[in-house]
Formats: structure tokens, C-alpha cells, sequence
């Protein structure tokens, strides 16, 4: 990392700026499309300030985990191309795109939103498989929470492709969707120095000394976190961020609609 | 002569805006420069920006594009990596450019010292452009004034293509947003401007640096900015050459951009260099020079 940057951050931060203006517990201007690609399920894109994601839904026909024979299965993977960040190289998946789909995963899991017995077609043969493919065209920081929100928005968005005979005919679409019971959303806060700031930017990320992200429900109820960075937390900075994420997490609530 | 004069035709006006492969005008008379070329009695434009009538030279200015090293360019770099005998930059353009040890300090550097003391890893350096060779290979030297260490402050990437807007006149854009903003302020060439002060003042320098990007091609860009500066302060803001741009500095609107022409030039501007390079060479900087 640049560290006059992040000195440059941190100064800046004490006399209560961020580098682009911004209050700290102020989002970038959000934007969410749905059905951006017709040959998902479902899709969506994100765009917020510079980083534009997006993100598309695969159901699939498959054969059950043998441990859960009767439960579809739910799987999220992000992928981070060097064409969206110069930072990022071509090969196997970073650290960073594995934490990203799995902090993402989780949220969505936890929270119980896909029943995943009912994406069963027949108990130990055939079940529905659900993949969310998290692809950011550019990032510019704040990857789980826009993947996230992003995620949400195309599973709600996904229809059930035709079965015939057992195989998916993609051709075809049915008009159900996916059950979810409820709609988890994950905010990440960052702490920079003594500050605490929400949608973080790329160089605020790389800036930042600990991370939480926290997946919450629409009456306030926690699903999952993930904290991140090396700086230890406090119990009584954990419920600011913890806060901080439910009040940043209503208002994006009402841009998911 | 008088022939060709009746049949030359310009086909386009002044400032406005052309395309690669748009014919520009028919007939001998007109001149190809920058950005346009000749083909049979035609000349075209190979990049899409705004045409310069000039008399009977053509040349278009790119709305947008990457920096290609060029001589004499004041440029920002990153430090990439640390050679046996100097370091490598990135500028910001496809090639990366080498500042060699005798080129980079007045001060006595010991044998076998660490050069990571002097430009460590991603730190940015003002230095200037003094050879772009035939193969694309950048030599820059950090000796001159003005050129220096980047401490603090953070670095924003501009359009390159803008970059003479943003300095302006003998720097005269760039004077008076240092004098709206108190902030420290250096434009490098190559699109990356270097950015230093009061956070609440940065932001409006950034805005004001992201206006000039946008309305360069709008005339009298100058004195809007002087308005809206002194709006935004409520300062009074002088309009006048910045000491860091003496004459002979002017950033140069015209000439080919990139690597050295073939042929014939004239006379060389600068004084005594180095052993000419254009022989036959051994492989690059890789180990110390005896």
C-alpha cells in the first residue's frame, strides 16, 4: 500500500473529511438495474460512484449433497478480473474474491431467505442448484456490499427455467420465482485511525485498519459478520459499527425496492 | 501551382470536430500536421478530436487518449522498481522509464547503498523526460528545477489529452488554483496531477481541476474559471504566469507526440549529451556498469 496515502487519508479524516467529500456514514450515489442479461435467471447491475458490478443467477439441475438429500444447493462466487482494477491478476481466485464470496454467501444462507428444501425435485437425485456470479466490471472498493445488494436484487429477480424431463430447458422460463422468506443486507464499516466509515473506496479499503461487515434484516436482526484487517476492535466500537451498518442498511433497503 | 490552388478545397471548419478516415480536404494546397495525413491529393484525420485550421496546416487536438512519452516532458512517475544502477517509473503511459543514478541526485551515493533511501517503492518523483529512443525506451532525470520527491498528498489522474488546459497559459490555470485553494499543486505531463493541502481546499481544487476536464474545448475557459474560482472563495484571484512555468517551459500544443521521427531535425535544443546509444547495445541495466 501507498503509505503516504493512507497517511494522507487518515490526516484528512481527523479534520473530518474523506478524499472525495463525503460525510463517513454517507453511500455513493447507488444505482440497480434488474434483467441485464438474458441468459441468466436472473441479473442485476450495480453501480455506485466509480465500482460497477454484475451480478447473474444460474439455477441448475443437479445431484444433492449425500449428507442432505433433500436440500437444493446455494452457491456464490465472485470473480475479480484484472480488466476491473489493475490490482487484480489472472489465475486461480485471490484471497479477497474467495472472502468476498463467501462473506456474500453467508449473509444470504444465514438468514434463512432460500428455503433450500424447496429446491427439491426428487431426494437424493434431483435438486435445484442456485449460483450467483458476483463479476465486477470496475471496482472501485466496497465489493461484498454492492455484490450483496446486488445478489439480492437478481435473486429476486430470477425465474425457474422449463423442466423437461427432469434437464432444464433454458429456453423456456416459468413465471415462479425464487421463495425468499426475507432480504438479508450486508454493510461493511471501515476503521480508519479513530474513524468509522461506510462504503469505503478502493484506496480507503487498502487505507483501512479493520473491517466489519455485518448482513442484517429488515426488523434489525443480524445474520452474519465477517471482520477483516489486523487492527483489534473494541467491544464498544463493535456496537458502533454494528449500528452504523443497521442505519446504512434501511437506506439501502429502500433502494432495493 | 495556380492549378492546384483553384482545385484545393477545405471540407471541414475550424474547431470542429472530426473522425479517423474523414476527408478534411482535396487539393495539394493544404498541409498535414499532427493527427492528419496525406493520402494522394486528400488529407485525412487519424484521431478524433477537434480540427486546427492553421493557415494551410490541418491538425486535430485528441478529446481523449493515452500519454506517449515525449523529450522534454515534465512528468510525474511512480517509483516500480529498484535496478542495479537506478530505478524504474511508471508514467502512466504504455512504456516505463528509467532514472539512472547519476541522473537522479546532486548527492554522493556510496557504492552498494541502498537506493530504496533515496526513491523507495511507490513514491512519486517530478522528473523530466531527456530521451525517448526509436524502441520506446524513456530516460528521465530529476535534475532541473522543480523537479523533485513527492512527499505527502495524493496524486489524480487526469486525461492527458487535457493536460495543457489544466496548466494553461504559462501555468496560469494552475496559478490561479493555487491561489484560490492554497493547496500545493503539480501537473505532470503524462495525466497525473500531485495534490497537497487543506482537505476542505483539495476537494475544491479537484473540482475545479475535473471542470477544466470537461469544458477545455469550450473558448474562454479561463476567464470562466477565474469567475467561478472567485465565486467559490470569494477570493480575488490574479491572473498570472506561474513561477514553476517559465517561457521556455510552455507546454507545446504542436509537434508530433511519441517516439522520434526518422530523418533529418533540426538543430538540438539541449546542450552536450551522452555517448550517442543508437549502436548496437548490450542487454539493458541488468548488471552493475563497469
Amino acid at each position: 500500500m501507498d503509505q503516504a496515502l493512507k497517511e494522507h487519508i487518515n490526516q484528512a479524516l481527523q479534520k473530518g473529511y474523506r478524499l472525495d467529500g463525503r460525510k463517513l456514514d454517507e453511500f455513493r450515489e447507488l444505482k440497480i438495474e434488474t434483467g441485464v442479461s438474458s441468459t441468466a435467471e436472473g441479473s442485476a447491475r450495480i453501480t455506485c460512484g466509480a465500482t460497477d458490478i454484475i451480478v447473474g443467477v444460474k439455477i441448475d439441475v443437479g445431484k444433492p449433497y449425500s449428507d442432505r438429500p433433500d436440500s437444493g444447493t446455494l452457491m456464490v462466487n465472485a470473480e475479480l478480473r484484472p480488466t476491473s482494477n489493475p490490482d487484480f491478476e489472472i489465475g486461480p481466485p485471490s484471497i479477497d474474491s474467495i472472502e468476498a464470496s463467501r462473506v456474500i454467501d453467508r449473509g444470504i444462507r444465514e438468514s434463512k431467505s432460500i428455503d433450500e428444501k424447496s429446491l427439491c425435485i426428487e431426494a437424493g437425485e434431483k435438486v435445484w442448484m442456485v449460483n450467483v456470479d458476483v463479476c465486477p466490471l470496475n471496482h472501485d472498493g466496497n465489493l461484498i456490499d454492492l455484490g450483496g445488494l446486488a445478489g439480492m436484487a437478481a435473486l429476486k429477480s430470477a425465474r425457474f427455467p422449463k423442466l423437461v424431463d427432469g434437464q432444464p430447458d433454458y429456453h423456456e422460463h416459468t413465471k415462479e420465482g425464487l421463495k425468499l422468506s426475507c432480504v438479508p443486507i450486508p454493510v461493511t464499516v471501515v476503521k480508519i485511525g479513530d474513524n468509522l466509515l461506510v462504503d469505503p473506496t478502493f484506496a480507503e479499503e487498502k487505507a483501512a485498519d479493520a473491517r466489519l461487515t455485518v448482513a442484517s434484516l429488515e426488523g434489525g436482526e443480524l445474520c452474519s459478520m465477517q471482520k477483516g484487517g489486523n487492527a483489534t476492535l473494541t467491544s464498544e466500537e463493535l456496537n458502533k459499527m454494528i449500528d452504523l451498518a443497521l442505519k446504512t442498511a434501511k437506506t439501502l433497503r429502500k433502494k432495493l425496492g | 501551382m495556380t492549378e492546384a490552388k483553384e482545385q484545393s478545397k477545405l471540407l471541414v471548419k475550424d474547431h470542429d470536430v472530426v473522425v479517423p478516415g474523414e476527408v478534411l480536404a482535396e487539393g495539394m494546397e493544404y498541409l498535414p500536421s499532427q493527427g492528419t495525413y496525406r493520402k494522394d491529393d486528400r488529407i485525412y484525420a487519424n484521431q478524433t478530436g477537434l480540427l486546427i485550421v492553421e493557415g494551410k496546416v490541418l491538425k486535430t487536438i485528441p478529446l481523449a487518449g493515452v500519454y506517449l512519452p515525449k523529450r522534454h516532458d515534465v512528468i510525474i512517475g511512480k517509483v516500480i522498481d529498484i535496478l542495479m544502477t537506478g530505478w524504474r517509473l511508471d508514467t502512466n503511459s504504455p512504456y516505463s522509464a528509467v532514472l539512472p543514478l547519476k541522473d537522479a541526485t546532486f548527492d554522493y551515493i556510496k557504492k552498494g547503498a541502498d537506493l530504496t533511501s533515496f526513491f523507495d517503492l511507490d513514491e512519486y518523483v517530478v522528473c523530466k523526460i531527456f530521451q525517448v529512443t526509436s524502441q520506446n525506451l524513456v530516460d528521465v532525470s530529476m535534475k532541473g528545477p522543480g523537479l523533485r520527491k513527492l512527499k505527502g498528498g495524493r496524486i489524480l489522474k487526469v486525461n492527458a489529452a487535457k493536460v495543457p488546459r489544466i496548466i494553461g497559459k504559462r501555468g496560469s490555470m494552475v496559478s490561479m488554483i493555487k491561489q484560490a485553494t492554497s493547496c500545493q499543486l503539480t501537473v505532470g505531463q503524462n495525466g497525473l496531477v500531485w495534490l497537497n493541502g487543506e482537505p476542505e481546499q483539495e476537494l475544491l481544487a479537484v473540482e475545479s481541476i475535473r471542470k477544466i476536464e470537461v469544458e477545455a474545448h469550450v473558448p474562454g475557459l479561463t476567464d470562466r474559471m477565474k469567475q467561478w474560482l472567485e465565486k467559490k472563495t470569494g477570493k480575488k484571484i490574479e491572473m498570472k504566469p506561474d513561477e514553476e512555468f517559465p517561457e521556455d517551459r510552455r507546454p507545446r500544443h504542436d509537434g508530433p507526440r511519441g517516439p522520434r521521427r526518422d530523418g533529418p531535425r533540426g538543430p538540438r535544443r539541449d546542450g552536450p549529451r551522452g555517448p550517442r546509444r543508437d549502436g548496437p547495445r548490450g542487454p539493458r541495466r541488468t548488471g552493475p556498469r563497469r
